[in-house]
């Protein structure tokens, strides 16, 4: 039984989300159900009887996932709430191995016949796919843990916030969108809470509780005489975190470039300030200059960087596409085999040195173990510009020759199969300490790009366009003043190899996607990306303006 | 279990409703049932089946509204989803959008519901696969697929009088084939209501004829070139143009459709007087639910006629606030086209470029619809009547409105994703970069 709805939010003005619909599994239940648990010892037991089952009817290996995911969605408009989601799935997937082919079946019946009834289905596909197989899967070797525990950090469960006085922040941060010169805004709260249980043949009982949240908002601002729009997006990021990401902290703001107003939030959101800011903003887009096309040095707030390190070195460096297994939907990769085989492949410059972490707190990647029970680690992907590295889980790591999987095995729900995805990748920031003004003086013509715009890429991750949702134009060293209809183009190899310097630590943060898309059926995971403020030099950007 | 008859629904929707002590209550149940295989590297990856029942109830006492779900469908859990519903709308605040549940409708007939899809099996699919593989594999060629496939239902009925049901089919099909050297690649999709019209063996030739002929392709300047835009190609464009046809967005003064001083562009010219789109639930090619998804009929709604716009949609709130007639969104798209095939209009076209698909399609510009994405899977380039050779993929950056204003000539429509979508000569396309993506 699979349950899966979708909530249409196309017409709801979220531009910055760049999907047609935002996923919704389950029922819809109360808001105090969230907070209940399910023990860990009666989870223990039903896993028991998968694995059990599993093995009695010829499986070599098994794992099953005992799974409770939770949404709270709040959406307004304006004065108005729009809509508050609270859904819970509750179920259990099984994956098994028999004849060295996989076979997974799922069930929402949680109980030691519906439990085993799945195992045995399981066991029944990969007997009857093995006739299909090449070659048998290959794990690599992963240790027992036995029984164990993780929770993400969080200080303040979201869950347990009222989604009232949640409601009421939106409404706040609406408020003062619309009394800065905003026509229309649109807010939302997401947040997310899996409940997962994990167990193999191998001998560990996982259990997780992982959180996640993401505040955002668009600002549209109406030039009624000309029929001119503008919108801004909120300069929030995905977080995994509890709510205490909604409560400012003076300490966690980071201020952004001479000239531009901005300011950059860490492990605090100070939504009120933003939304007043976007607000002033989307009013000066109206009447800002429009840019001349040609090559310009861009500098680029971590909080638009992230996305252009998830499309051009997250999503290429995944080894099944690598591999072709991704080929109908998403597509390939340019960073093919023989390339990373020569050990002398340079992606970027010296000064690009690109890790996956799983471990990141705050993080909307940071677990404990993926979804095939390895316990995460950190790996170099790209080193001082050379490629080094894949993501590569259990049945792939022989291929690249790692001893280990990577630990980024996941699925997005008890129902869905896990596979390979997209860990937190991140650029590291610059040794030498240099803050986003010192970087920009060393600009003489250049654009400043921050927040989330278009992001478009080939299926091979090769050309790009990326937009943002404010642009600065830099004179001689300065700010001078905003910018509009700006997209840049390049090419990922060209464009890492353009990248000539950064900020230090201190400006490090994280952007992400709270629901990046991958696989036939598309399966959503969320992912953050690390950067400090980052220089590119001579980059091709284009106008976008056009008449219709 | 997963697909009631209306007789079976309309009985379990009463049962329910007879539960109800809100002032308004609407019941919606709808049921799924489907199966998926997926391959790649010329085997099967994955494949899995999936079934599904699922109650909605919206419960209102006054202006407040509560909605709850659930899956079971005795007695007991009919009345606690009710119950539970009323508990939510009593906490929620009034909504300043109410507008009253719709009474008794008049909906037309359309069948979408196919048995020969409905009859799909695990053994369909793996010889559906298989006849794809085997498509790719004589000619040396590596095929990943996905093929999928659901029957539906839809109910609904409310304490005002609405009953409402709807069954359907569809099957979806698509492959990319990949020369083993990875320098061509080709692709098809295709999509019905009715299995029996599906031919996965025989699809899968286009897409190998269109890696093989793609191997080694040239690279031309980007640029402004005539293009011949596959339905596959096009689809996607039209359908974020007439999917955001919205009258409040148009006038709030934030969409393409948007003019100066609150006005929009109904009753003006828009594209080339060639162009004319509407939807009709009632097209055997590509039939649709008869009604929206919030109860309102659906039936033929013409959208731009002869280039001019003629309609916008509406929720029922905006339609009541604003005296306007109630016009749900699109059923369908149904573009009308000529009767060329897109051989014949390769033979008409002096100097052009051939495109199968256009890939990550992402909003540059609302308030122009400008769009940018790339060419994929099949580009070539078309001299004197001739596809002459593969031409290496560009990105574009595109206005629908733009691109249909630069119409030079319409084919004969097809169906994809459940439009009907004719092949488009355009001239002056807008090619911004190269990409060596294969």
């Amino acid at each position: 039984m699979k349950r899966r709805n979708f909530l249409e939010l196309s017409a709801l003005g979220f531009g910055g989300l760049m999907l047609p619909s935002i996923p919704v599994f389950g029922d819809i239940i109360s808001p105090e159900r969230a907070l209940e648990q399910v023990d860990p010892a009666l989870k223990k037991r039903l896993a028991d009887v998968a694995l059990n089952s599993a093995k009695s009817k010829g499986a070599s290996y098994a794992d099953v996932r005992i799974g409770r995911y939770l949404q709270q969605y709040i959406f307004t408009r304006e004065k108005q709430v729009q809509n508050i989601v609270n859904a819970e799935s509750y179920g259990v997937g099984v994956r098994v191995l028999a004849n060295g082919t996989w076979g997974f079946a799922a069930t929402s019946d949680v109980s030691d016949k519906g439990i085993a009834k799945a195992a045995e289905q399981a066991v029944a596909i990969a007997k009857a796919n093995a006739k299909l197989q090449k070659e048998p899967v290959q794990l690599a070797p992963v240790q027992g843990y036995g029984e164990v525990s993780w929770r993400t950090p969080i200080e303040k469960n979201a869950f347990e916030v009222p989604v009232g006085e949640k409601a009421d922040l939106l409404l706040a941060a609406n408020a003062a969108a619309m009394d800065n010169g905003a026509n229309f805004v649109n807010s939302a709260l997401f947040q997310v809470n899996e409940q997962k249980y994990f167990a193999s043949t191998e001998g560990s009982y996982i259990d997780q509780d992982i959180h996640r949240i993401w505040p955002n908002f668009t600002v549209t601002a109406v030039d009624k005489a000309s029929g001119k729009f503008r919108t801004r997006e909120a300069l929030s990021a995905p977080m995994g975190m509890g709510y205490e990401y909604m409560n400012p902290k003076a300490s966690e703001k980071i201020k952004g470039p001479e000239g531009t107003g901005l300011m950059g939030y860490r492990y605090a959101y100070d939504m009120l300030e933003d939304a007043t800011l976007a607000a002033k903003q989307a009013r000066e887009k109206l009447s800002a200059k429009s840019v001349m096309a040609g090559k310009y040095d861009l500098v680029l707030d971590p909080n638009h960087l992230g996305l252009t390190i998830h499309e051009s070195v997250g999503h290429p460096l995944e080894l099944d596409r690598v591999l072709g297994y991704e080929a109908n939907y998403a597509g390939t990769s340019f960073a093919t085999l023989d390339k990373w085989k020569t050990k002398n492949f340079k992606y970027g410059s010296d000064k690009v040195n690109i890790f996956a972490d799983k471990t990141q707190p705050g993080s909307l990647g940071y677990v404990g173990w993926d979804d095939e029970g390895v316990k995460t680690k950190k790996w170099d992907l790209i080193k001082d510009g050379t490629l080094v590295n894949y993501q590569a889980i259990r049945d792939q790591a022989h291929i690249i020759n790692e001893p280990e999987s990577h630990g980024c095995c996941y699925a997005d729900s008890w129902s869905s199969v896990q596979f390979q995805r997209m860990p937190n990748v991140s650029l590291a920031p610059g040794k030498e300490k240099k803050n986003v003004d010192q970087l920009i003086s060393g600009v003489d013509k250049g654009i400043y790009i921050a927040g989330r715009g278009s992001y478009s890429i080939d299926q091979q991750r090769y050309n790009f366009q990326f937009g943002g949702t404010t642009f600065h134009e830099i004179k001689n060293g300065k700010i001078v003043g905003p910018l509009e209809d700006v997209a840049y183009q390049s090419n990922t190899q060209e464009f890492w190899n353009s990248c000539s310097d950064m900020c230090d630590e201190s400006d490090y943060r994280l952007f992400g996607s709270f629901f990046d898309g991958k696989g036939q059926p598309s399966q959503v995971s969320a992912v953050s990306h690390g950067s400090a403020h980052t220089r590119f030099n001579g980059v091709n950007v284009i106008n976008t303006a056009r008449k219709i | 279990m997963a697909i009631l008859s209306k007789e079976e629904a309309q009985a379990i929707l009463k049962k329910a409703l007879g539960f109800s002590k809100a002032d308004e209550c609407e019941i919606t149940l709808s049921g799924n049932n489907g199966g998926n295989i997926r391959y790649a590297r010329n085997e099967v990856s994955t494949s899995g089946a999936e079934e599904n029942v699922s109650m909605a109830v919206e419960s209102r006492f006054g202006k407040r509204s509560g909605v709850a779900t659930i899956n079971e469908f005795d007695d007991k859990s009919l009345e606690k989803v009710i119950r539970r519903s009323e508990e939510i709308a009593r906490l929620a605040p009034e909504s300043p959008e109410y507008v009253e549940l719709l009474g008794p409708q008049k909906y037309i007939t359309t069948k979408e519901h196919f048995d020969s899809t409905a009859k799909i099996d695990p053994a369909y699919r793996a010889d559906a696969a298989a006849k794809s593989i085997k498509a790719a594999a004589d000619k040396g060629l590596t095929a990943a697929g996905f093929l999928e496939h659901y029957t539906r239902f839809t109910a609904k009925m409310n304490n005002k009088g609405l009953f409402a049901y709807h069954p359907s089919t569809v099957v979806d099909f698509s492959v990319t084939m990949r020369t083993e050297d990875g320098t061509g690649s080709g692709y098809v999709t295709q999509d019905f209501s009715d299995v029996s019209k599906l031919d996965t063996g025989k699809a899968s030739q286009i897409a190998a004829e269109k890696a093989a002929n793609s191997r080694s392709a040239k690279a031309l300047e980007p640029g402004k070139y005539t293009v011949i835009l596959e339905p596959a190609a096009s689809i996607d464009l039209l359908q974020n143009m007439f999917y955001n046809m919205d009258q409040r967005n148009a006038e709030e003064g934030r969409s393409f459709m948007s003019k100066p001083g609150g006005k929009t562009k109904v009753g003006e010219k828009l594209v080339d007087e060639r162009i004319t789109v509407y939807s009709d639930p009632t097209n055997a090619e590509v039939p649709s639910a008869p009604f929206s998804g919030d109860g309102r009929p659906q039936q033929k709604v013409v959208w731009v006629d002869k280039g001019v716009v003629k309609n916008l949609y509406n929720s029922r709130f905006w339609a009541s606030n604003k005296g306007a007639v109630s016009v749900p969104p699109p059923s369908n798209i149904i573009m009308e086209g000529g009767n060329q095939s897109l051989e014949d209009m390769i033979k008409s076209t002096k100097r052009g470029i051939l495109v199968t698909r256009l890939w990550y399609i992402r909003s540059v510009d609302p308030q122009t619809l400008l769009y940018t994405g790339l060419t994929r899977d099949g580009t070539f380039y078309i001299e004197n009547g001739k596809i002459m050779y593969p031409v290496k993929n560009f990105r574009f950056n595109e206005s629908p409105i733009i691109m249909l204003n630069n119409l030079e000539a319409l084919g004969k429509p097809q169906r994809i994703s459940g439009s009907l979508i004719p092949p488009m000569k355009i001239r002056d396309f807008t090619f911004t970069s190269l990409s060596d993506a294969v």
